[in-house]
C-alpha cells in the first residue's frame, strides 16, 4: 500500500470518529463551539504524532525483543499518560504561545481513546516506522476533520426548532450517525 | 513472569524518573495564590463561571481575568477570602445580580410580521427582531430557558422578571440574551455606571445630569413602592431631598407627555419619596460594598463633593472630605436660602451619607489651614477637588467698595451662616440669574422695605428659573429692566446712598443669542437705594494653589476653572480629579451630583491601578438620535399636579420653606401620567 492510499484510507475510510468510532467523548464534549473544536483538533494531531511514534518504538524495541506482547495495553496507557504530562511541561516552558492555544484539551486527550486505538492499530497492521508516523498524523487530521465538520453543524442547529425530547445530545448523536453514514460511501475506495 | 513484572516495574520508575526531571528542567513559576485561590473554589468543574475547571478559573482571577466572585457556587465567606488574597477592589466580593433593563414587553411597534422560531436568538439573526426598538426586549424568553436557578420567568407584559432571592449571578441569562436586557451587575458596577448610547434610556433620563432612572422611579411610585423608589434614585443622587427642593428638572422639559400635554412633575414625585423617607422617621439602609482601604481626599464637601464621596464609599473606599466653611453643604447650605432649602432638612441629608461612615473636617481651609504636600504625605491614593465658585463678579464700575455694597453669594454666605450683615431699607440687587433672586426674596423676608432687581436685559433673557421669578413677582419685588449700573454713589460717610444706572435697548442678538442691549446716551437715572448687591455670575476661588507644589501645575482654564476630562473628571495632573462648579462652571446642584458621580467612577479605577478611560459610546447627557418626537399619540390631557406653597402673607415676613410637599394621593395620580417611556416605546394612555 502506498502512502497516498494511507492517507485516503486515514482520513476518510478508516476515519477514526466516524468508521472506527474511536474517541466518541471529546467528539460530543468539544464540538459545541466551532473555537473549541479546533483546539481540540490541533491538540490531538500533536499528540498522536507523538504518542503514535513513541509507543511503536517500545512496541518494536522493547515489548517485541523480550517477548513481552501481553503487556501491550497497559504500557501503551502508561506511556501516552506520561507522554501528555511530559509535553504538557515541556510546552509550558518552551512554547507558551502553543501551550495557551492548546491549553485545557491537551490533558483531556489522555482520556481520548482514540489515540490508544491510533497506537494499537499501528502495531496490529504491522506499519514500519515511517508508515506509522504519517497513518498517526493522518488518523489525527481525520479526527480533526469529523469533528470541525460536527462543530460547525452543532452551531447551525442551535438556531434549528428540534423537538424537545431530541435537544443537544440527543440530535448531536443523530447527526453524528449521519455523517457516520456519509462517510461509509468512502469504503471499498483503497 | 518475573520479566513482565520487571517490565512493568521498570515503565513506571523511567516514566516517573523522566516526569520528575522533566519537571524539574521545565518548572514554570506558577503564582502560588493558583493554588490558595482554587482550594477556595467548589472544585466541582461544573464550568458555570465559563472557565474550564476549576484551576482555570483560579488562574483566571489570580490573574485578574475574572472577578473573585467568578465561581457561582461558593459562598460570600470564601468570595471575600479570595478578595483578601487578591487585594481587594471595588465590588469584588459583592453578590452578582441579575438586573432587567428593558419592561417595555410589546409596547414597541412591528415592523414586519414573523413567522419563524420563536426564540430571541433566532429572532436576532432577522434584521435583529421585528421590533421597530432595536435595543428592546424580544420576549421569547431565552433568558428564562437558560436560568439554571429558575430564578427568571416572564412577567404579566411580556418580558422577563428576575426573582433576586433566586438569582446567584451565574450570568447565563446574560450571555444568552441576544440583546443586553439582562445585564449581571455587582452594586458597584450599577453604581458607576455612565449612560451610554446603547442603554435603554428615556429621554428624561438622558437629560437628567445625574442619570436617574427616572421612569423606574415614578413605576415604582406608581406602585406604592416608595422605599424602592428612593433606593433608585440614590444609585444615582445621593441629595434627593435638596434635588427635589431646588432641582430646575431639566428632565421635565423633555417629558414625551410634555409634548402633547403638561409634562410629569418629575421633581415633585423625587421630592415627595424623599420627604416620605425623612418623615418616615428611620433611614432606609444604604447598601456598601466590602472595603478597599484606599483613602481619597474629597477638597470641598458641597454637591459634588458630598455626592463623589457618598458613591466612593458605597464602592468600598474611604473619602474624607475637607471643608472651608463650619458645616458640609457648600452652596446648598450657603448659596440656597432657608425658604427654599431648610437647613434642618438638608442637615438630616447631609447626616445620612456621613453615617456610611465617612470622615469630614470642617472650617478647614486649604492653603490656609493645611496644604497640599500634607495631604499627599498622609497617605491619600487620590485627591478630589469640588471647590465650588464662591468669588463673585464685580461690576467694575466706581463706587463699588462704598460701605452698603455686598456681592451675591458673600450676602447669602452671611445669612446662611448667622452672621450679623447690616440690611438697608431699600435695596438693589443687580443680576439676572437665580442667585439675584434669592438674595431679593431674602432681603424680603429680612424686613427690607423696597427691593429692586436691576437688569439690563428683560425678563424674557432673564437666567433665572422661572418659577423663581413667578414667586418673586408674587411677593412684590420691583423689576428694573433694561438697566446698565453705571456708577454707585455715596455720602461723605462713605455709605451708598443710590445707584446710576444707563437705560438700555435691545439691539442686534450676540453669541448666545440673546439681543444685546445698547446703552441710551445721556439716560442716566439714579435708582435711591442705601445698598446694592451685585450677583452677575461667580467664579471658582483657585488662590490656595501655592508656588512649587503640584497644584501649580495643574491646567486652568481662561474662566479659572480647573480643566478636566469631561468624561473623566480628570485633571492633567493624574490623581487629581475635580467636578462641579470648580470644574463646569456655575451650574446646576444636579450638575454637581452628577459630575461627583463621574469622578468617582475615575477615582475608583484610579486607586484600582486600572486606566482612567471614558466608557465606550458614553453619552454624557445628549441625546441618543432619534429618540426625541415631535409628536406624541395616544396622549389624553390630564392636568399636572400644581406644587402648593405658602400664601405671600404666610411667607413673606419669616423664612419658612414655600414650596410644600404633594400628598400621597398626588403622587399617586402624578405618576400614574408617566407614560414609562424608554427609548421608542412609551405607554399610551387607554
Amino acid at each position: 500500500m502506498g502512502y497516498f492510499e494511507l492517507i485516503i484510507a486515514c482520513i476518510f475510510v478508516n476515519n477514526i470518529l466516524l468508521a472506527q468510532f474511536l474517541g466518541n467523548c471529546p467528539f460530543l464534549g468539544t464540538s459545541k463551539k466551532m473555537e473549541t473544536a479546533v483546539g481540540m483538533a490541533m491538540a490531538v494531531i500533536f499528540v498522536l504524532v507523538m504518542a503514535g511514534t513513541i509507543t511503536w518504538v517500545i512496541y518494536t524495541f522493547v515489548l517485541v525483543k523480550f517477548g513481552l506482547v501481553y503487556l501491550r495495553t497497559i504500557a501503551f496507557i502508561v506511556v501516552i499518560a506520561s507522554l501528555v504530562q511530559f509535553v504538557e511541561m515541556f510546552l509550558k516552558k518552551s512554547i507558551p504561545a502553543l501551550y495557551a492555544g492548546l491549553g485545557i484539551f491537551l490533558p483531556l486527550i489522555t482520556t481520548n481513546c482514540a489515540v490508544m486505538g491510533v497506537c494499537v492499530l499501528n502495531i496490529d497492521k504491522e506499519f514500519t516506522f515511517l508508515q506509522a508516523l504519517v497513518a498517526s498524523f493522518f488518523y489525527a487530521v481525520g479526527f480533526g476533520l469529523a469533528l470541525i465538520l460536527f462543530a460547525g453543524l452543532r452551531e447551525r442547529i442551535l438556531l434549528a426548532r428540534v423537538p424537545k425530547p431530541l435537544q443537544d445530545t440527543s440530535i448531536a448523536l443523530i447527526t453524528a450517525g449521519m455523517i457516520s453514514l456519509a462517510f461509509f460511501a468512502f469504503q471499498g475506495m483503497v | 513472569m518475573v520479566e513482565s513484572i520487571l517490565f512493568t516495574f521498570g515503565l513506571g520508575a523511567v516514566c516517573g524518573l523522566i516526569l520528575s526531571f522533566a519537571s524539574k528542567i521545565f518548572y514554570v513559576y506558577e503564582d502560588p495564590r493558583i493554588a490558595r485561590v482554587e482550594n477556595l473554589l467548589a472544585g466541582a468543574n461544573c464550568g458555570g463561571c465559563g472557565f474550564a475547571g476549576c484551576s482555570a478559573a483560579a488562574e483566571a482571577i489570580v490573574n485578574e481575568e475574572a472577578p473573585a466572585n467568578a465561581c457561582i457556587l461558593v459562598g460570600v465567606e470564601n468570595v471575600s477570602e479570595i478578595a483578601i488574597i487578591m487585594g481587594s477592589e471595588a465590588g469584588t466580593a459583592e453578590p452578582l445580580k441579575s438586573y432587567n433593563n428593558c419592561d417595555g414587553g410589546k409596547r414597541a411597534t412591528d415592523r414586519f410580521i414573523y413567522n419563524g422560531l420563536n426564540t430571541c436568538s433566532a429572532v436576532t439573526s432577522l434584521y435583529g427582531g421585528k421590533r421597530d426598538c432595536s435595543i428592546g426586549c424580544l420576549g421569547f424568553g431565552d433568558c428564562v430557558r437558560a436560568c439554571g436557578f429558575d430564578a427568571i420567568h416572564l412577567g404579566p407584559n411580556g418580558f422577563p422578571e428576575v426573582d433576586r432571592e433566586k438569582c446567584v449571578g451565574c450570568g447565563a441569562c446574560e450571555t444568552a440574551c441576544p440583546k443586553s436586557i439582562l445585564e449581571v451587575r455587582t452594586v458597584s458596577q450599577r453604581l458607576l455606571h455612565l449612560n451610554e448610547y446603547d442603554n435603554a434610556l428615556a429621554p428624561c433620563a438622558q437629560t437628567c445630569p445625574a442619570e436617574i432612572d427616572i421612569p423606574r422611579y415614578i413605576g415604582h411610585i406608581r406602585n406604592g413602592e416608595y422605599e424602592e423608589a428612593v433606593n433608585t434614585i440614590r444609585e444615582r443622587n445621593p441629595l434627593l431631598l435638596a434635588c427635589g427642593r431646588v432641582c430646575p428638572h431639566p428632565c421635565e422639559s423633555y417629558c414625551r407627555r410634555g409634548i402633547e400635554d403638561d409634562p410629569v412633575s418629575i421633581n415633585q414625585l423625587k421630592r415627595f419619596v424623599a420627604d416620605y423617607e425623612m418623615n418616615s422617621g428611620k433611614r432606609l439602609p444604604i447598601e456598601c460594598a466590602p472595603d478597599t482601604g484606599k483613602r481619597i481626599a474629597v477638597i470641598g464637601g458641597g454637591p459634588a463633593g458630598l455626592s463623589c464621596a457618598y458613591f466612593l464609599r458605597r464602592v468600598g473606599h474611604h473619602p474624607e472630605i475637607f471643608e472651608a466653611m463650619p458645616k458640609l453643604g457648600g452652596m446648598l447650605r450657603y448659596g440656597i436660602p432657608e425658604y427654599r432649602l431648610p437647613k434642618k432638612v438638608l442637615d438630616w441629608e447631609i447626616e445620612g451619607i456621613l453615617n456610611l461612615g465617612i470622615d469630614d473636617h470642617t472650617n478647614v481651609r486649604l492653603g490656609v489651614d493645611f496644604d497640599f504636600g500634607s495631604l499627599i504625605a498622609s497617605g491619600f491614593d487620590a485627591v478630589f477637588f469640588s471647590v465650588g465658585a464662591w468669588n463673585d463678579y464685580n461690576l467694575g464700575i466706581p463706587g463699588e467698595d462704598l460701605d452698603g455694597c455686598f456681592t451675591g453669594i458673600d450676602f447669602l454666605a452671611k445669612i446662611g451662616n448667622n452672621d450679623p450683615v447690616k440690611i438697608g431699607q431699600r435695596v438693589a440687587v443687580i443680576g439676572g440669574g437665580n442667585t439675584a433672586i434669592d438674595c431679593c426674596r431674602t432681603l424680603l423676608r429680612k424686613g427690607v422695605d423696597k427691593v429692586y432687581l436691576v437688569y439690563r436685559r428683560t425678563r424674557k433673557e432673564m437666567p433665572a428659573n422661572e418659577v423663581e421669578i413667578v414667586a418673586s413677582e408674587h411677593e412684590g419685588i420691583d423689576f428694573v429692566f433694561l438697566a446698565a449700573p453705571n456708577k454707585v454713589v455715596g455720602n461723605d460717610e462713605n455709605q451708598v446712598t443710590g445707584l446710576e444706572y444707563l437705560k438700555m435697548e435691545l439691539g442686534e442678538p450676540d453669541a448666545s443669542g440673546r439681543r444685546r442691549p445698547v446703552p441710551v446716551e445721556g439716560s442716566e437715572t439714579v435708582l435711591d437705594v442705601d445698598m446694592i448687591i451685585t450677583a452677575i455670575g461667580q467664579s471658582p476661588l483657585l488662590s490656595f494653589r501655592g508656588k512649587g507644589d503640584r497644584l501649580d501645575e495643574l491646567t486652568i482654564t481662561r474662566w479659572n476653572t480647573f480643566e478636566v476630562e469631561p468624561a473623566t473628571c480628570q485633571t492633567n495632573v493624574p490623581y487629581i480629579f475635580a467636578a462641579g462648579d470648580s470644574a463646569t462652571g456655575p451650574a446646576l446642584v444636579v450638575d454637581a451630583i452628577g459630575g461627583g458621580r463621574k469622578a468617582a467612577r475615575s477615582i475608583d479605577l484610579f486607586v484600582s491601578g486600572k486606566p482612567v478611560v471614558s466608557q465606550p459610546r458614553v453619552l454624557l447627557n445628549k441625546h441618543i438620535p432619534g429618540t426625541i418626537f415631535e409628536s406624541v399619540e395616544g396622549v389624553v390631557h390630564k392636568k399636572r399636579t400644581e406644587m402648593p406653597e405658602l400664601e405671600v402673607a404666610e411667607r413673606i415676613n419669616n423664612l419658612n420653606e414655600v414650596d410644600l410637599v404633594i400628598s400621597e394621593a398626588d403622587a399617586l395620580y402624578e405618576s400614574s401620567r408617566c407614560l414609562s417611556c424608554c427609548r421608542l416605546c412609551y405607554n399610551a394612555d387607554s
